[in-house]
């Protein structure tokens, strides 16, 4: 019973990294209805710049920080440049430049940084408050600080000006040009802020994964698993379904299939979230006339 | 004396794809009045209203307040002063009643005056006050058209484009809705430029209209010399 408690925490520390990339992927999906495949290589790439910044001796909140802004701006930029000038083209272009810019950033990572595996440091003490019976230090700590951003997020999009605008524009791209938003500017600031989600989540993930170019790789697609059975046009249903997603697979692994067949649950759930509820738990249904 | 012109159109071509609708229409309208589109369905009335505000591939020239529109985003267009009820009122449905009239109001500066003005919207239409924090999606036809056009005000507009405020409502909100205009006109001085299928409540509460016909302007005039032309009033006044 003890082991089985446990198994369920760990899913949970787990499901609250798939729940920020999926939130992440839905931050995007929700104002474009595109999935950002490179979603999982940025949030390594940002990674890489916070454990280069530590690397120089800056403390580590600052260098997290200065990550988060870093990632924040380079998100914002890689929408203006990069998929403005797609914004209006076909589905299967804005693929093409997703994976492109997987490949870019993965390649990119292996480049500057080479492709050893790297320590990361966790800013939670193994010894702390933070330890809990079920619950390690760092498992804690990054529960907590997901808690924050989550609330954080939360009370921007409810109670800024900035904030409305990005869900109006989400909501009615051409409504929203009438009351004067630059709907192709909050998609920028979308993107920046789906890029900044990522480099927590993989500030979050690398102490306990290691570090190197590949790192989310199997995560993106729990992420996208999250995404889907939470309802893609839902970010609470992401996180929810993050959760969800990292208690199935860790009981899955450790009871039915074996370890070696985890990324296998994120693959039926895929599969089957598609084809028996495309609309997930807790997404809205749409409907089209046709 | 001649008024100000608010807005000066000159041969202006809107198309959906390959597909031309507006032919090079001129017209003008003067600050301060209302002035009307009329037309059958297809004649391109609401596309007119679209190529002002660039929503559609559009060409020519369209002058307001001495800037050229042609060419612009649609959001810049509606920063000079432009607020557009589209058909079908565009409310956002799933935000309240407030979060979509704040969104009126999102290139204003002045918060304080923004504020007074929300105010101002819920005493003019008690029916929006009641609601504030209702779904916008919930509300009936008729409350939806108000909160249309009360969003539109937020914005402090100059001009004020209308694609038919009477779609689908019951004859008394209908009266009701443009007793309401008449009003937002003489007591707030917003000009309007207003497309109706209904020709008749449409000539009586504008100063100027247009007729148009597949894309071109066929009959202008004073609202009083198109109510006494014999084909339209054969055609569109049913008399």
């Amino acid at each position: 019973m003890e082991a089985f408690v446990h198994q369920i925490f760990s899913g949970l520390a787990n499901g609250c990294i798939y729940g920020s990339i999926a939130l992440a992927l839905v931050m995007i999906y929700q104002a474009t209805h595109h999935l950002n495949f490179a979603q999982g290589e940025m949030a390594t790439f940002s990674t890489f710049i916070a454990w280069a910044l530590i690397q120089r001796g800056l403390p580590y909140w600052l260098a997290f920080l200065l990550t988060f802004g870093i990632s924040f701006a380079a998100g914002v930029l890689i929408q203006r440049i990069i998929l403005r000038p797609v914004e209006k083209a076909p589905v299967l272009t804005n693929v093409n430049v997703f994976i492109g810019l997987l490949l870019i950033f993965n390649a990119l990572s292996g480049w500057i940084f080479d492709h050893t595996v790297k320590a990361f440091p966790s800013p939670f003490p193994q010894e702390s408050a933070l330890k809990t019976a079920y619950f390690s230090a760092h498992e804690s700590g990054s529960f907590l600080v997901m808690l924050a951003v989550l609330l954080a997020l939360y009370a921007f999009f409810r109670f800024t000006p900035v904030g409305l605008a990005m869900r109006a524009a989400a909501q009615n791209p051409e409504s929203a040009r009438l009351v004067g938003i630059r709907v192709s500017w909050m998609l920028a600031v979308g993107w920046g802020f789906a890029a900044a989600i990522g480099a927590l989540a993989g500030m979050m993930v690398a102490p306990s994964v290691f570090l190197d170019p590949n790192m989310m790789a199997g995560i993106l697609l729990y992420g996208f698993a999250s995404a889907l059975l939470g309802g893609v046009d839902n970010p609470w249903g992401a996180v929810l379904g993050g959760l969800i997603v990292g208690v199935l697979e860790n009981l899955l692994g450790a009871y039915v299939i074996g370890t070696e067949l985890k990324l296998t649950v994120a693959l039926v759930l895929i599969v089957g979230t598609l084809t028996l509820m495309p609309s997930g738990l807790f997404g809205k249904r749409v409907v089209t006339r046709v | 004396m001649p008024e100000a012109s608010l807005l000066e159109v000159k041969n202006l071509h809107a198309a959906y794809g390959a597909t031309q609708v507006l032919h090079g229409i001129d017209f003008g309208l003067q600050s301060g009045r209302i002035t009307t589109i009329l037309g059958a369905n297809g004649a391109g009335k609401t596309t007119t209203l679209r190529a002002i505000c660039q929503m559609v591939r559009t060409s020519g020239s369209a002058l307001f307040d001495g800037q050229q529109l042609v060419g612009k985003a649609t959001e810049e267009v509606v920063r000079l002063g432009v607020a557009h009820v589209p058909d079908g009122r565009g409310t956002f449905t799933a935000l309240s009643v407030d979060e979509n009239l704040r969104l009126g109001a999102h290139v204003r500066r002045d918060k304080q005056r923004v504020v007074e003005d929300l105010e101002r919207m819920y005493a003019r239409f008690p029916r929006l006050g009641e609601r504030r924090h209702q779904q916008a999606g919930t509300l009936s036809g008729g409350e939806q058209q108000m909160l249309a056009i009360s969003r539109a005000l937020m914005l402090r507009p100059k001009l004020l484009l209308l694609d038919e405020p009477s779609f689908g409502l019951a004859p008394k909100i209908v009266t009701e809705i443009f007793r309401i205009l008449r009003g937002i006109n003489t007591d707030d001085g917003v000009s309007m430029l207003l497309v109706e299928q209904n020709a008749q409540l449409a000539l009586e509460l504008a100063d100027r209209a247009y007729l148009l016909e597949t894309g071109r302007v066929a009959v202008s005039g004073t609202s009083r010399e198109l109510m006494a032309n014999e084909s339209v009033r054969r055609s569109y006044l049913g008399v």
